[in-house]
């Protein structure tokens, strides 16, 4: 309990209480002793190390994999219900039927990815859409391409981390439609801005993300904390 | 980055890294000798086909080859929009030329990385010039730089098989983390450049929308090859119409998936495009 008491959850904090925590480790080895002080300080430690284990357990190997994208296209999906449920102010039929057929198919990869998981997904995510203005086509749309951005650097630093061909081939499927509704939001935005320098790099290659950068931006819409602490590294 | 360091971190785990690597001396001369030749963005893949041959996974020749397909696509994209980009009074206004500049310089630049990274892994990249194109497909788009809707329904094409050709070549790249996410990295370049095609055939009149509906290409029988498959609502045995108890239509469901082809489908598609 001691150690839970001092935990915290943002990386910059984590940083500094990493120190304090050095010394409350020696406190507390100095007033226990003997193996029995070892084994629970090794078990404490495992849980200092690992500073964002609480919240929704998205699961370790592949399965942590696909609920982490069953997560975000949760995410995606619940933003484009809200969209095409009010839509923003001037939103034009052609906008509208676009943003339409996006919301179509986040609920399909979020349904598909439940499905998939059956019994080891993850609960259904509470979000947190406070800092959006629905009725402001600048605020959907900045959004929209954030969170599209977002996903697709996410299934592109998640690739490696699969270990189950058929798996690898169903987040490619998924990916390259990802990447159409960021070049079309982006041109919603500014014509012609579907792949530039801000998303494509020198190398004319798109961005990847490892998970624990990706949950960082998507964490302040997720009321729902998550767990990646299991998830594959490499 | 120190590669050093890099190196020294890996020795504290397996301390006979030198040995695998040959020894240390080997290692960082053959490094110094490639990083003289590779854009510095490649060096991962260098390292990473060191190590690889270091700890005796013998995939490079199957990556190796996969990238020579890869690039083999990227010189046809490349050129054919060399060619558009060149070409006087095909493109209508700056708006689309900024746009097909873009893209030109996207497809040079994989170009280029792809050369790279083959190199990098001990393999000879292949090379095409211009003479070696046929965009017209021996006349099936015969007024390809004359007629700008055929360019663009080239382009499209183009950009929707280079999108399902990398989807289908990530399997072999499995084996190399540094390369499959460089793969990637590229995959969905061109689903953006697709998109944005797409969209610009639509505001010419075209029945398009950025993703793929069913399996129809707005185009014609010419280019079909590029779209079959691409009508498949069942995902992993998973129906995704109306799935979950939620309105989803057939054409939503083919569109929310983009589907891989075979190097083999990917082949017979291009062929006619070479000279």
């Amino acid at each position: 309990m001691l150690f839970k008491t001092s935990k915290h959850h943002n990386p910059v904090e984590t940083l500094a209480e990493n120190e304090l925590k050095a010394v409350s480790r020696r406190n507390f080895l100095g007033y226990f002793g003997g193996a029995a002080a070892l084994m629970a300080t090794a078990a404490a430690c495992k849980k200092d190390d690992a500073p964002s284990n609480t919240g929704v357990n998205l699961g370790s190997g592949d399965t942590g994999i696909l609920n982490y994208a069953y997560a975000l296209e949760q995410l995606e999906a619940a933003f484009y219900t809200q969209v095409a449920l009010t839509p923003y102010s001037g939103i034009t039929a052609a906008e509208s039927s676009l943003l339409t057929d996006i919301r179509d198919h986040e609920i399909a990869h979020r349904e598909f990815f439940k499905a998939a998981l059956a019994g080891n997904a993850i609960q259904a995510l509470e979000v947190n859409f406070s800092s959006i203005d629905f009725s402001s086509r600048d605020s959907v749309l900045g959004t929209a391409k954030a969170f599209e951005d977002l996903g697709v650097t996410a299934y592109n630093g998640a690739g490696k981390l699969i270990t189950t061909p058929d798996y690898l081939v169903l987040a490619g499927k998924i990916v390259s439609v990802e990447a159409r509704h960021a070049a079309l939001i982006r041109d919603l935005i500014s014509n012609g801005s579907f792949a530039d320098s801000t998303a494509i790099d020198a190398n004319g290659l798109d961005l990847s993300r490892t998970p624990p950068q990706v949950l960082a931006i998507a964490a302040p819409f997720l009321k729902t904390a998550l767990n990646a602490s299991n998830l594959p590294t490499s | 980055m120190n590669v050093q360091n890099i190196i020294n971190q890996i020795e504290k785990v397996d301390p006979e890294v030198y040995e695998k690597l040959d020894s240390r001396r080997d290692v960082m001369k053959g490094f110094a000798k490639a990083s003289g030749r590779i854009a510095l963005a490649a060096i991962p893949l260098a390292l990473g086909s060191m190590f690889q041959k270091a700890y005796g996974q013998s995939n490079t020749t199957l990556i190796a080859d996969t990238l020579n397909f890869a690039l083999t696509l990227e010189y046809i994209e490349a050129n054919f929009y060399i060619k558009g980009v060149a070409t006087s009074g095909l493109i209508p206004s700056p708006e689309a030329l900024a746009a097909l500049t873009t893209i030109r310089d996207h497809e040079n630049a994989h170009v280029s990385f792809l050369r790279t990274a083959i190199t990098s892994l001990g393999a000879t990249p292949v090379t095409f010039t211009a003479a070696q194109f046929d965009f017209t497909a021996g006349g099936a788009f015969a007024d390809v730089f004359s007629n700008y809707d055929t360019f663009l329904a080239v382009a499209q094409t183009f950009e929707d098989t280079g999108v399902r050709a990398y989807k289908g070549q990530a399997g072999n790249l499995m084996s190399n983390n540094d390369v499959l996410t460089a793969a990637l990295n590229i995959h969905s370049v061109e689903a953006r450049h697709a998109a944005h095609i797409r969209q610009m055939r639509k505001a010419r009149g075209a029945n398009v929308k950025p993703w793929i509906t069913g399996n129809d290409s707005g185009i014609g029988p010419s280019v079909q090859a590029s779209y079959n498959g691409e009508e498949i609502t069942t995902q992993a045995g998973v129906n995704i119409v109306n799935i979950g108890g939620f309105t989803i239509s057939s054409a939503a469901a083919s569109e929310a998936f983009d589907e891989p082809l075979t190097k083999e489908q990917v082949t017979t598609i291009v062929t006619p495009f070479f000279a």
